[in-house]
């Protein structure tokens, strides 16, 4: 067992980790505190073809494997969250086409995510107000109609919404068959009958854009159906299987950040006449913030692994994504702490760093669902 | 336009304390991070800007162990073509003069119009070594250089020289000459996915002064004329006083000794 990086490997690291450094963590702030999407960062990312990393190179991308993805998303969600869901949801709404595309439809859709000179988004389109966890529960309706299908209802808590190119749209054809109704369009932006409703104002993440979607009489060609009718759950579950190591990442990259803060903070504050890192209240803290992050990031790498090597790895990356996230919280939460009543203040990292973890124990299923993913793959 | 670009693994002390090692010659490296040297990277970033506008070749070159792998890699990811690394117990201890000769080497052995290379190290900062290669090599250098327009491929070019006070100068060279290259010429790129990919694929020569006709008793240390005998942290002297106490305190006794002298 070798728990080295390649070389390779500390190149793309070293590269994410200095466009993170240079290129996010300085507008981060003010992205944050605007609620404002970054363009211009998104724009120099696909130059380095972070936006679209996983595409093969036969379609115009780097081709990374999910372990390299990993390491490098870790990167961005130390620069920041927002920013990092951005170009990591990217990268997630890509998979559909990716894992169930056909060919057609990869050379239609791919090429115009991995053209650096004009890039742009795509979104993944699964939640809607009344189908959350219960995914299967979906009520967007997709109805035949010749050749096409007219497609119509909504979505919300869209990442990259209203700023993407092309959506992956889940709706059902058959409410009353369950998940087994559920097919995957994708859904051209400019399509008539398609808008965006509200964009959202939310606690943290606040530099990536999340909306509603609209759907009245939106008419789709069948041609645009990912694996066929009646497939779209199974799409959506490999996606979201595929996308867990990921977004636990980006939880590690967070709370490595704020252990970082953590610990610079705790070297210079000097109370009852030393740096309250020599405390060992503190120094007790930082060890186990230090052990959470490793831990953490092992399990992303291992379930990352899994994934590139074929193995199933529902459980694996069910158990990457919650730890990840919920690692965040917590040593965002001793972050904050550990700055006192400075990190209540939003001059500080820390304070954005603490609005930021929340919504990842929340997105791309909550980590109640990945406990019952995972549970459910130990019982049965 | 043949191009060769000088690049060099330095260790980053801008936040870390510097401590001197137990041989009293080096500082203890153990638990530094390490990259490219800053001016290298404009370097790289020049050599790689001209092979786009004009087309051309690209050398990486380093002296160095295994470790300057990675520098060199990350030079070839974001666009240099071959590489060279220079590695031999006998460049050990070498001076500016002696790293040149090793370089120069190197050089002797390419076709190239233009060598560059950073106008200084971060870490030992003579800024001597583009002076010395040229030298070797018997064409002519500027250094601290800010701007290079080429003029005529493969014959001349025009450079631009920063100066004190923010002025530049500005010179025609002839090729094949060898550039200091001073930071902020350019805006240095951040390598792609798929150079790194391709890098990674890439060979790197490595090459030992007998590989350079080079003799054991001319390069590195023996090859030096100047050769460290030790490093200390600057002694008290006498016209020094150094504050202590809490910050507070210190900027108290500070402002008092500023008024007090009247500087203020």
């Amino acid at each position: 067992m070798d728990f080295a990086l390649s070389d390779e490997q500390k190149a793309l690291k070293q590269t994410v980790h200095e466009f993170a450094e240079n290129e996010i963590r300085p507008i981060s702030m003010e992205m944050d505190e605007k609620g404002e999407f970054a363009w211009d960062v998104v724009r120099k990312a696909a130059r380095l073809e972070l936006t679209y990393s996983g595409v093969p190179e036969e379609y115009g991308g780097p081709g990374l494997s999910m372990l390299d993805n990993v390491i490098v998303i870790e990167e961005l969600g130390w620069g920041c969250v927002g920013i990092a869901s951005a170009i990591a949801l990217n990268q997630i709404a890509i998979l559909p086409v990716l894992l169930a595309g056909t060919e057609e439809q990869k050379k239609r859709y791919l090429p115009r995510i991995t053209d650096s000179d004009n890039p742009r988004l795509c979104a993944f389109g699964l939640t809607e107000p009344e189908a959350g966890s219960d995914a299967a529960s979906l009520k967007t309706r997709a109805v035949r109609d010749g050749d096409d299908y007219v497609l119509t209802g909504g979505k919300c808590f869209i990442t990259n919404g209203g700023i993407s190119d092309f959506y992956t749209i889940f709706t059902t054809v058959d409410p009353d068959q369950k998940y087994q109704g559920i097919t995957a369009f994708i859904v051209e932006a400019d399509t008539p009958g398609f808008s965006i409703g509200k964009i959202e104002h939310k606690m943290g993440m606040r530099a990536s854009q999340t909306a509603e979607l609209i759907l009245e009489d939106v008419r789709v060609p069948a041609s645009n159906i990912l694996r066929g009718e009646g497939q779209g759950f199974y799409v959506a579950m490999e996606t979201l299987d595929s996308s867990r190591p990921g977004v636990g990442a980006i939880g590690v990259g967070l709370a490595r950040a704020a252990f970082e803060e953590a610990l610079a903070y705790s070297r210079q504050r000097v109370q009852f006449g030393k740096p309250i890192c020599r405390q060992q209240a503190i120094a007790f803290m930082l060890a186990d913030m230090a052990t959470k992050v490793d831990y953490a990031r092992l399990l992303c790498y291992r379930a990352a692994w899994m994934l590139d090597n074929g193995l199933d790895a529902i459980k694996e990356s069910s158990m990457a994504k919650y730890t990840g996230t919920d690692v965040a919280m917590e040593v965002v939460t001793d972050a904050v702490q550990i700055h006192g009543g400075y990190g209540y203040m939003k001059e500080y990292l820390v304070e954005k760093f603490f609005r930021d973890a929340k919504i990842l124990q929340i997105v791309e299923g909550t980590n109640q669902i990945q406990r019952l993913v995972l549970s459910a793959q130990l019982i049965n | 336009m043949n191009m060769v670009v000088c690049v060099k693994r330095v260790p980053d002390t801008s936040e870390s304390e510097v401590h001197i090692d137990a041989s009293g010659k080096d500082i203890d490296k153990s638990r530094l991070s390490f990259g490219i040297n800053e001016c290298d990277n404009y370097a790289v970033e020049e050599a790689i800007q001209i092979k786009e506008r004009l087309e051309g070749n690209v050398t990486v070159i380093s002296l160095g162990g295994k470790d300057s792998d990675e520098v060199i890699r990350m030079a070839l990811a974001k666009g240099g073509d071959d590489a060279i690394r220079l590695e031999d117990d006998a460049f050990a201890g070498g001076d500016a003069l002696a790293v040149a000769k090793a370089l120069a080497g190197a050089v002797k052995g390419l076709e190239y119009d233009i060598v560059f290379t950073g106008a200084l190290t971060d870490d030992d900062g003579y800024a001597a070594v583009p002076v010395a290669l040229a030298e070797l090599l018997g064409v002519p250098h500027a250094t601290y250089v800010k701007k290079v327009e080429i003029l005529e491929p493969g014959k001349k070019a025009k450079v631009g020289r920063e100066l004190e006070g923010g002025l530049m100068e500005f010179l025609e060279i002839d090729m094949p000459c060898v550039l200091g290259i001073q930071t902020g010429i350019n805006e240095p790129r951040y390598a792609s996915f798929k150079g790194i990919k391709q890098a990674a694929k890439k060979e790197i020569a490595v090459k030992s002064a007998a590989d350079l006709g080079l003799d054991a008793a001319d390069i590195g240390e023996a090859g030096s004329w100047a050769v460290l005998e030790q490093f200390t942290p600057p002694v008290v002297g006498e016209m020094a006083e150094i504050l202590e106490g809490e910050p507070d305190e210190t900027a108290a006794k500070l402002a008092g000794i500023l008024k007090e002298k009247g500087l203020v």
